[in-house]
Order: C-alpha cells, then structure tokens, then sequence
C-alpha cells in the first residue's frame, strides 16, 4: 500500500469555482438591486467589475506577474463594491475605489491570499472617508408613487425619527446603498454558500446573534437593527472573506462577536449611523493574532512556551 | 576612514540618495502632520533648513569642545536657540506660517533630522562640509515637504497655495487631506525614491532584516561603527 504525505483527502475545490460559487449567490442581490433602483445599479455593478478586473489585469502586466484574473475574484470584489454605494454614484469615483481595492489593499500586499483586509470594505471606506456627501445620496426606490426618485436617508438615519414597517425592510423597499437594502436576497444567497459549503455559518450567525442581543439590551428593536444598514451584506459575504478571517472554529466565534460588538458600538453610542464597515475592517486586522491565539494544539505536542 | 566625498557630492546626498525623509525615514512626523498645503510644506522645510545649516556649523566648530558624555544635550541646546530665532523671524514676519505650523514650529528643535545630521555628521566633519551638508538635508526634506504638499493640496482639497485649481466638477478626495491619505502619500513616495535609486543602478534592499549596516543609506557617516540601533 502507498502512503503518501499529507493531506490525503482531497477534492477538486479551486479559487475560481468558489468564486463561482460567491457570484451565484449574489445574484438574488445583484437582480434586487437592478429591480430596487433600476438600470444604473446594474450599470454602476458593470463599471466596477469591469474596473477591478482591468487594474488587476494592468497591475500584474506591469508588474510582469502571472496574471490572476481568470480565478474570478476581482469579479467578486468589483460586485461587492458596487453593492457598498448608491445607486446615484459618479461613475469615475467608483473607478477610484476599485484601483484602491484592487491596486493597493490587495495587489501592492501581494495578490489574493495576502491581503490584510477585505479589499472591498477599505474601497468603500476611502470612498466614504472622500466623498461623504455623495455616499450618502441615497435615492429612494423607483416605483413607490409618481415620484422617480427621492433622496432620502438610510433607514439607520430614519429609525432615528420613524419606523419602517418590517416586511419593507426585509423586502428591501427603501433607501440605502445597492447590495444591502434587500435582506430575502442576501439570505437567499447566503443559504446557497452555506448549502454548497463555501462559506461556514458560524461567523454571520455569531455576527447577528451578537447585534440582537447587544440591540436588545441597548433598548434598541432587535430586528430593524438586523434588516437595516449593511449588516446583512458584511455579515454574509464581506466577513466571511477567506482571506481575512480566521480558520478556527473558537477564532471564528472570537471574529463575530467582535464584529457585533464593534457595529453595535458604532451604531447607537458614536456619531456614525453605520458600523459595518469599519468593524470588518478593524476586526480583519485583528485576525493574524485571532488565529495564532486560538491555533489548535496538535494531539501530544509540547506546550508552548 | 573613507575617502572625502566632494563638496557637490555633501549637497546632492541630502536630495534623493540620503534623503532625510524617503531614505533615511527621520522627521516623519511633521511630513506627515504639516503637509496638507504646499505653503505650510515650503514653510517648514525653510524653517528647519535654517536650523540645519547654523546648527550644523555651530556644532562643527564646537565639536572638539563638546565632551563626548554630554554631546546630546549640548546638541539639542545649540539646536534650540536657532528654532528660537526662526519662530521669533516667523512670527514677526510670516503669521499666517506661524498660525499654520502651530506647535510643529517648536518642535523642530526635537525634529530626527536635525539632532541626526548633528550626530552623524556635524560632530565628524569641518565646519564648512557641515554647512553644506545641512543644505543639502534641508533641501532634501524641503523638497519631500513640497511634494507631499502638491499632491495632498492639489488632490485632497482641490487648491494650490489656497487657490482653486481642479475644476468644482470634480470632487476633491478629502482622505488626501487625512491623517491616512498623508502616510499613503509618504508611502508612494518612499517607494518612487527606492525606484529611482535602483534605476541608478543600485540594488537596494528593503528588507531591515536583511540590510544590516552595509545596506543602511547612513552607513557613509558612521564608517559602518554601528551602534545606532
């Protein structure tokens, strides 16, 4: 019988079917989106990803590099991007962002696998950090009355005055940026990366389990807290990022309640109306150390020193 | 020893091959606090030029009196009586510089630069290589200042020397202006440095790791002694 040297159990798993995997589920999102805020969401989701895949391209040319893009995860990064801004955004600001996702979070550290932080949150904190004001101009659905479209604020601003009903919210008919207003289609897609095993459920579940319990102590509705803002969207496919986020099972429990902690923190005590972003970001910066923490000990090996 | 370096040689040093602040990464911290406008960045840079060359001189001419156990402190004095004199001269003639550089100004006398070149240079070398060495110095960090201040000026608030350049249609992108867009600015810059000096056909490595004293860009001063780390 032959042995050979570890690991003996494999399968024909690669980054650009997991990829696939990632684009599939966001397309409940993706259609939410185009049906939500009409054409020039999918317009705007076109520029980005045409824009990611083409400073990936450009970069690794010059750089003289093998080129990556067939492994689809500047796809991925350029569609999560556009689902962080409204469906009002300048064109060529959202061409910024995706150079400072693709260009210095994630090529200038070394590629995909070396990133330190999810190269479309810092895309989009730049971005927000920039151009507030535009970040901000959420233009209201399309098809509510005769109006065509209506600035209006975030529901996380709005609760702050008056309720949405509930089932808006999940169903997503209201203002906000393209990929998070509609919760069913993020749930949906979030079930077939779980179902297909592509992502564990252990971080988004963590995630929002610590928002509504926090929200609740805090006197805050727990549901509105879940649907609204972009929660749904971080906690299911922006914090579940591969590359940063931890590989343990404890250090993956330690990431979402920190996640929670920090939006929550952000949410109800400090002057921004969102958290998610930043506490993906601080968090993924916490991961290297996360995951040294909570490193398994191999069966009979010496306790470290 | 090594072999004297030329005086053109003491001045071009300081402007990109041991620049203070791309090369040899002292002073980061008014670069990265005052550049937000080219004015405050030319400002600045002059200031401490001033301060460098005098201190340089004063300190060279000194440098066979000074015990060597308490050089330190008799540096940092000699350096503090020349950023008196050049907050005294700004204040009585350039306010708005005043106002603008704020607490930076003072704090020139603590600024890496000056104590280092002091250190490294002015205390081995004659009076009139220390003045040109502190020219050079000086213009190296005026000139890093200057071009940090351009970009952030120009791309972060959309305005150079308070007038407006980029049309109202684009937007200026304010994290220029921020804390992080100033040490990715620094950063651009620091690598641009390292490329042009590998163009010249000098390998440089990065890596502190690996560099040790041979590959450090002050090596030329301390005559590989070490000790600085």
């Amino acid at each position: 019988m032959l042995v050979k040297a570890s690991p003996h159990i494999r399968d024909n798993s690669s980054t650009q079917k997991i990829m696939l995997d990632v684009i599939i589920a966001l397309c409940p999102a993706i259609i939410a989106s185009g049906i939500i805020f009409g054409l020039r969401a999918l317009l705007l989701i076109a520029v980005t990803v045409i824009a990611c895949v083409a400073f990936e391209y450009l970069y690794c040319r010059l750089m003289k590099k093998p080129i990556p893009v067939g492994d689809l995860s500047a796809v991925v990064t350029g569609i999560l991007l556009a689902f962080n801004l409204p469906s009002t955004f300048p064109f060529w600001m959202a061409v910024i962002g995706a150079f400072v996702s693709i260009v210095i979070v994630k090529q200038l550290f070394g590629g995909l696998g070396h990133n330190f932080a999810n190269p479309a949150i810092v895309g989009r904190i730049v971005l927000a950090v920039s151009f507030a004001g535009r970040m901000t101009n959420y233009a209201f659905p399309t098809f509510e009355g005769g109006v065509d479209a209506l600035a209006s604020a975030t529901p996380l601003v709005a609760t702050r005055n008056a309720d949405l009903p509930l089932l808006q919210l999940f169903l997503g008919v209201h203002g906000g940026v393209l990929g998070e207003t509609c919760a069913a289609a993020l749930l949906l897609g979030g079930i077939w990366l779980v179902a297909r095993k592509v992502i564990s459920p252990v971080i988004p579940v963590t995630y929002l389990a610590t928002v509504a319990v926090i929200s609740l102590i805090a006197g805050q509705e727990p549901l509105v807290q879940l649907l609204s803002g972009g929660l749904m969207l971080g906690a299911i496919f922006m914090a579940t990022d591969y590359v940063t986020s931890p590989y343990t099972l404890t250090g993956k429990l330690v990431f979402g309640l920190g996640l929670g902690i920090i939006t929550c923190a952000i949410r109800f005590w400090a002057a921004s109306a969102e958290g998610v972003s930043y506490a993906i970001l601080l968090m993924n910066v916490f991961v290297p150390y996360i995951n040294d923490l909570t490193r398994q000990k191999p069966l009979g090996g010496a306790k470290k020193k | 020893m090594e072999k004297k370096q030329s005086k053109l040689a003491i001045v071009t040093n300081g402007l990109l091959k041991e620049n203070p602040n791309l090369r040899l990464v002292l002073g980061t911290c008014p670069t990265l606090a005052i550049t937000t406008a080219v004015f405050n960045s030319i400002g600045m840079g002059l200031a401490a030029t001033f301060v460098l060359i005098f201190s340089n001189m004063a300190i060279s001419a000194c440098r066979k009196i000074i015990p060597d156990k308490v050089r330190i402190p008799a540096f940092i004095t000699i350096i503090a009586g020349f950023v008196t004199i050049v907050m005294m001269l700004v204040q009585a003639f350039v306010q708005p510089l005043y106002q603008a550089l704020g607490v930076y100004l003072p704090l020139i006398v603590v600024n890496c630069i000056i104590l280092g070149r002091a250190e490294m240079f002015a205390s081995k070398n004659g009076v009139l290589d220390s003045a040109l060495d502190g020219l050079g110095m000086g213009l190296g960090f005026t000139l890093t200042l200057t071009l940090m201040g351009f970009v952030r000026e120009l791309l972060g608030a959309g305005t150079l020397f308070g007038i407006q350049i980029l049309p109202s249609s684009i937007e200026p992108m304010a994290i220029l202006a921020s804390p992080p867009g100033g040490f990715f600015v620094f950063g651009v810059l620091m690598a641009l440095a390292i490329f042009v000096d590998e163009k010249q056909g000098k390998k440089v490595d990065a890596d502190p790791e690996k560099m040790g004293c041979a590959g450090c860009p002050n090596s030329k001063n301390c005559h590989g002694e070490g000790g600085c780390e």
